[in-house]
């Protein structure tokens, strides 16, 4: 019995990628950092927040892309801050969906001075996701909800 | 040769002035007639002694919505006997914001401003709404004023440093240009129809 104890332990402490994500907060320096450093892969950022019905209907397509596609990088932007600046309703959504993806919370006040420095053509709305090729510049704003197969195609869009 | 000249005109004209899919601030808007939560439709026009208008699309559901719903009905409360009616419009499709549940909240809330469905979304794309509650403060003659969030705090009203609307109409009303005419705030996309 002891040994058995001894080795659930053991895979629980091993098994660390079981345990839910707590999700970062950053500033928007961070953020704008994610969307120019010069990287391999494509970005795909994903601005959502845990009160948005088409937001939590889109995300097992972010999933999806976060597991099965390497060439890009799936990053979660949480946008609850404006509302609510208590992380922990972002942390019980996580857990909760059992989120993979990377999920960071952009912790500043007063969208209007910076709305326009994450994408001018963005206008606040959610869901709203950004595909980034670092390497070119390129970019993509999609202010809608997305579905089956889009993300794929908006990704070539900025691949080449 | 008279046919070659007016459709070189034409062209050129049309690639002059490309259609634009939103309104900016200084643009004209039109005039629309919606269905009330009364049943009863409402246009602009039907203001005739407005000197103005604060027109906000708005939802039955989203957050930021019920945020600012008590600072809405102030806006009423402060400006629709100065002659700035607020008119507020619904655009958002879902069976939580169907036309039914306006008529519950606008019962609720005590409106004393219309609440007005746009059923083909068409108001709300014409005048480039994407999230709500959107703003767009119209001047007598329809032109756009301002557009944007009502003010820079949707968490607490205690915390506003920034009255966007307020201060766009005081402008207005006191013959003087809008300072800042266009903001964006985080909001609950509009939700469209697929297709």
């Amino acid at each position: 019995m002891r040994k058995h104890l001894f080795i659930i332990c053991l895979l629980s402490l091993g098994f660390k990628p079981l345990l839910a994500q707590k999700a970062d907060q950053i500033k928007l320096k961070e953020l704008q950092g994610i969307l120019t450093v010069p990287k391999e892969q494509i970005q795909v950022i994903n601005f959502w927040a845990t009160w948005c019905a088409p937001c939590v209907k889109e995300m097992p397509l972010f999933e999806k892309l976060n597991s099965e596609n390497k060439e890009v990088v799936v990053t979660l932007i949480s946008m609850d801050y404006d509302l609510d600046p208590n992380p922990e309703k972002v942390n019980r959504f996580i857990a909760r969906k059992k989120l993979q993806s990377k999920v960071l919370i952009l912790a500043e006040t007063d969208p209007n001075s910076w709305i326009d420095k994450i994408d001018k053509h963005w206008e606040g709305a959610l869901p709203a996701t950004l595909i980034v090729n670092t390497k070119t510049g390129k970019r993509k704003l999609v202010q809608k909800e997305l579905h089956e197969g889009e993300l794929e195609k908006f990704i070539k869009e900025v691949s080449n | 040769m008279k046919q070659i000249l007016v459709l070189v005109c034409s062209v050129l004209l049309i690639a002059a002035n490309p259609i634009k899919d939103r309104y900016e601030v200084g643009d004209r808007a039109t005039d629309f007639k919606l269905k009330n939560v009364d049943g009863k439709m409402i246009a602009l026009g039907d203001y005739k002694n407005a000197s103005g208008y604060i027109v906000i699309f708005d939802s039955n559901t989203c957050p930021y919505s019920k945020a600012y719903n008590q600072r809405i009905i102030k806006l009423d409360e402060k400006y629709s006997n100065k002659g700035f009616p607020v008119i507020t419009i619904n655009a958002n499709e879902g069976s939580g914001d169907s036309y039914e549940n306006m008529v519950k909240i606008s019962k609720k809330k005590s409106y004393k401003f219309p609440y007005l469905i746009d059923e083909t979304q068409e108001v709300a794309k014409a005048y480039g709404a994407t999230n709500t509650p959107h703003v767009f403060v119209l001047s007598k003659d329809l032109k756009v004023a301002y557009i944007g969030a009502i003010d820079d705090n949707p968490r607490n009203e205690a915390g506003v440093t920034k009255r966007y609307v307020e201060d766009a109409v005081d402008a207005l009303m006191n013959n003087k240009s809008v300072l800042v005419a266009k903001t964006k705030a985080i909001g609950c996309g509009i939700k469209w129809k697929r297709g």
